[in-house]
C-alpha cells in the first residue's frame, strides 16, 4: 500500500517538471525558431507553425509536447548534428550511470566509516578531522578539483615516468581496436564483465577511478555528517546504555545495537547525493571528456540548443525521482514504522 | 533577571530574552575554533572584494602581451594568464562579481520564499497548490533547473541572477510556511486579530517579524553552496562573456593550459574553494549551535 501511494505521488511532480520544461521551450524562447534563420520566409514560418501546433492555445500546445514525450519525440539535438535527442539520451546514459553508481558506491564505503567513527571520537582529533573533510568536499569546485587531479595523477605522474591515471575518455581506444567490445546492455564494465572481456574491463576500471573519486568527494560530507548525527543521537538511547551496562563490547554495542537503528538517514541521503552527481555531471564530464550525457548537455550549453538541455533536464530529473522513490521504498523495508506510520 | 547593558542602547524589556539568547549564541560560536577561522576567511573575503581596486597591483583588464603566460613571481604573484592579465588582480576583482552574484541570489530567493511561504502558510486556500510547486522545484537538482531557466534567458549576469533565484527560492517557502504555520497559533496573533487587525497586517507586521530568524540563519547555511553554483554555472558558460574576471570562467578559459601553465586554473579555483570553504565554515558553525541536540 505504502509503495502504491509513493508512486502515485510521482505523476504530479513528474506532469509538473514537464509543465516547466514546457514552459521554458515553447512559452519563454520562440519554438519556431528550431527550424528557421532571419531569412525564412513569413509563409514558410506559418507553415511551421501551423504543422507543429504552435498557433494553438497553451493549453493544446501542451497536450501535444506531452504526447511526443510519450512518442518518443523529443526533438533534435542540434549540437550533435540533428540526433534525435532521446536517441542521444540512450547513447550517453549509461556512461554517466556508470560513473554516477561507482562514485555513489565509493562515497557509501568512505562517508559511513568515516561517520561512524567521528560520532564514537565525538570531539576527539579525528572527529575534526573528518569534519574539515567533509566540509571542504562540500566546498570543492568539482571542475577545478577535475582539473588540479588531471594535473597531478596524469600529467605530473606521467612526466616524472611514474604509473599514471589516464586522463579522459572510457576506454583507451587503441585497447577497444584490439579487443572489440560487445555491446549488450551498454554499459563498458557491465558488458565487458559480461563478455568476460578482461582488457577493456581493467582499462575501463582504470579511467573510471578519477572522475569517481572527484564525483564521490563533493557529496562524501553530506552522507559522513548525516551517519553521524544519526548515530550521536542512538548512542544516547537507553538501550544502548543497557547494552553497555549487560556488559557488551564497545564493539558490538556500536556495530550491533546503534549501528541498525542510526544507518536510515544515511540510507535517505544516498538518494539526494545520487541526484547531485548527477547535477555535477556537466562540469566532470567535460573536464574528463567522459562520454555521458553531461559532456553532451555541457556542450548543448555552449551551443544554444534548447531542446537537448530540456532533454537533459528531464532525464536527470525522472532519474533522481526515481532513485529517491526506491531509497524510501528500502527504507520502509527497513523502517516498518514508515510503512505503518 | 539583570538589566541588560548594550552600550549607547536601551532596549525595551520584551526583547531581553531574544538578545539573552543571540548573546549565548555568539559567545558558543565564539568557542568553536573552526568558526572563528570561517569568519576570518569571510571577513577577509568581503574587505578583499570591496576594496579592489584599492588592493590590487593590476587593472583586471590590463593585458600586457609580452608578459603572457609568466609563472608566479614578485611582479605577478599569481603569475600571468595568456593574454597577459594579472591572474592576483583578476582574482580579487572576480570575488567582487562572484560575491555579488551570490549574495543578489540569496536575496531575490529569500525575498521570494518568504512571501509565497507566508502566504501559503497563512491562507490554507493557497497552501496546497504552492507546497505542490515547490514539490516539483525541490524533486530536480537546482543546478539542473538553474540550467534550464539559464539556458533560455540567455546567457548574461542578471539571467544567470534570476535562474538560480528562480530555482533557489522553494527552500525558503517551505521553511518560512512552517514557521507561519507555528507562529499563527500563538496568542499574540489572537490578540492582533481581537484588536482588529486585518490579515495584512497580522501577518506582515505580527507573524513575520517573529518568523525572520530562521530565515537569516537558512541565508548563511546556503551562501557557501550558492557560490559554489555561480562559479559552476559560468564555468559551463553561463553568466559573464569569456575572457571576463569571475573565477568560474577564468578557470575554464584557462583549461587549454592546465598542464603548461597550472596557475592560471590554480589561482582562480583555490580563491573559490576558499571563499566556499569558509562559508560553510560560518554556515556550519551556526548551525551547531542552533541546534540544542548537538550543544551538549
Amino acid at each position: 500500500m505504502y509503495v502504491l501511494r509513493r508512486v502515485l505521488l510521482l505523476i504530479p511532480v513528474l506532469l509538473g517538471l514537464t509543465i516547466i520544461t514546457f514552459t521554458l521551450s515553447n512559452g519563454v524562447t520562440n519554438p519556431v525558431s528550431a527550424w528557421t534563420t532571419d531569412r525564412t520566409p513569413p509563409a514558410v514560418v506559418e507553415q511551421i507553425r501551423k504543422a507543429h501546433h504552435f498557433d494553438e492555445p497553451f493549453v493544446i500546445q501542451y497536450y501535444y509536447y506531452l504526447s511526443d514525450l510519450f512518442h518518443g519525440d523529443w526533438g533534435l539535438s542540434h549540437s550533435q548534428s540533428d540526433e534525435p535527442v532521446l536517441s542521444v539520451i540512450r547513447r550517453t546514459f549509461p556512461a554517466t550511470i556508470e560513473l554516477a553508481t561507482f562514485a555513489t558506491i565509493l562515497q557509501i564505503a568512505v562517508g559511513l566509516p568515516l561517520g561512524i567513527i567521528s560520532a564514537v571520537k565525538k570531539d576527539k582529533p579525528l572527529d575534526h578531522g573528518s569534519r574539515l573533510l567533509a566540509l571542504s568536499g562540500a566546498s570543492f569546485p568539482v571542475f577545478w578539483l577535475a582539473l588540479m587531479m588531471q594535473y597531478v595523477f596524469f600529467y605530473t605522474l606521467r612526466l616524472h615516468g611514474l604509473p599514471y591515471l589516464p586522463s579522459a575518455g572510457q576506454v583507451d581506444s587503441m585497447v577497444e581496436i584490439n579487443n572489440p567490445l560487445k555491446t549488450v546492455t551498454g554499459f563498458v564494465i557491465l558488458d565487458s564483465l559480461l563478455t568476460w572481456n578482461i582488457p577493456v574491463l581493467k582499462d575501463a576500471l582504470v579511467h573510471i577511478i578519477m572522475p569517481a573519486i572527484c564525483d564521490g568527494f563533493t557529496g562524501l560530507g553530506l552522507i559522513t555528517r548525516i551517519t553521524r548525527s544519526s548515530m550521536l543521537e542512538v548512542l544516547r538511547q537507553d538501550y544502548v546504555t543497557l547494552a553497555r551496562a549487560k556488559g557488551l563490547t564497545e564493539r558490538a554495542v556500536i556495530y550491533k545495537h546503534a549501528l541498525k537503528n542510526a544507518i536510515n538517514p544515511s540510507i535517505t541521503i544516498i538518494g539526494t547525493s545520487f541526484g547531485f552527481i548527477l547535477a555535477g555531471a556537466p562540469l566532470t564530464e567535460t573536464v574528463f571528456s567522459w562520454p555521458g550525457m553531461g559532456k553532451w548537455a555541457a556542450y548543448a550549453i555552449v551551443s544554444n540548443d534548447t531542446a537537448s538541455i530540456m532533454g537533459f533536464v528531464l532525464v536527470t530529473g525522472v532519474i533522481y525521482v526515481v532513485v529517491n522513490l526506491l531509497v524510501d521504498v528500502l527504507y520502509s523495508v527497513v523502517d516498518p514504522r514508515i510503512r505503518y506510520g | 533577571m539583570s538589566k541588560l547593558k548594550v552600550p549607547g542602547l536601551t532596549l525595551p524589556k520584551k526583547y531581553e530574552s531574544n538578545i539573552r539568547e543571540l548573546r549565548y549564541s555568539v559567545y558558543l560560536l565564539k568557542h568553536s575554533a573552526l568558526a572563528v577561522f570561517g569568519i576570518s576567511i569571510v571577513a577577509t573575503i568581503i574587505a578583499v572584494a570591496v576594496l579592489a581596486p584599492y588592493v590590487a597591483p593590476y587593472a583586471p583588464e590590463a593585458f600586457v602581451w609580452q608578459d603572457k603566460l609568466q609563472p608566479p613571481s614578485l611582479q605577478h604573484l599569481f603569475g600571468t594568464d595568456d593574454r597577459g592579465g594579472d591572474v592576483f588582480s583578476r582574482v580579487l576583482f572576480g570575488y567582487r562579481i562572484d560575491l555579488a552574484i551570490s549574495a543578489s541570489v540569496v536575496v531575490f530567493a529569500a525575498t521570494i520564499g518568504t512571501v509565497l511561504g507566508s502566504l501559503a502558510g497563512f491562507f490554507q486556500r493557497i497552501d496546497e497548490l504552492l507546497m505542490r510547486v515547490t514539490d516539483v522545484f525541490l524533486s530536480v537538482p537546482s543546478l539542473i533547473l538553474a540550467m534550464a531557466f539559464g539556458a533560455v534567458l540567455g546567457r548574461t549576469p542578471t539571467n544567470l541572477v534570476i535562474a538560480l533565484a528562480i530555482s533557489w527560492w522553494p527552500v525558503y517557502a517551505r521553511l518560512v510556511r512552517g514557521q507561519v504555520l507555528v507562529e499563527k497559533q500563538k496568542l499574540y496573533v489572537e490578540a492582533a486579530r481581537a484588536s482588529g487587525g486585518g490579515a495584512a497586517r497580522i501577518l506582515f507586521r505580527h507573524i513575520l517579524p517573529n518568523s525572520i530568524y530562521p530565515i537569516l540563519v537558512n541565508a548563511t547555511l546556503d551562501l557557501g553552496a550558492v557560490i559554489l553554483t555561480t562559479a559552476s554555472l559560468s564555468f559551463l558558460g553561463f553568466g559573464v562573456e569569456p575572457g571576463s574576471a569571475e573565477l568560474g570562467r577564468m578557470v575554464a578559459d584557462g583549461r587549454a593550459y592546465v598542464f603548461t601553465n597550472p596557475w592560471i586554473v590554480g589561482f582562480p579555483g583555490l580563491a573559490i574553494l576558499i571563499a566556499s570553504l569558509g562559508l560553510n565554515l560560518v554556515g556550519d558553525g551556526v548551525r551547531d549551535v542552533l541546534d540544542p541536540r548537538l550543544r551538549r
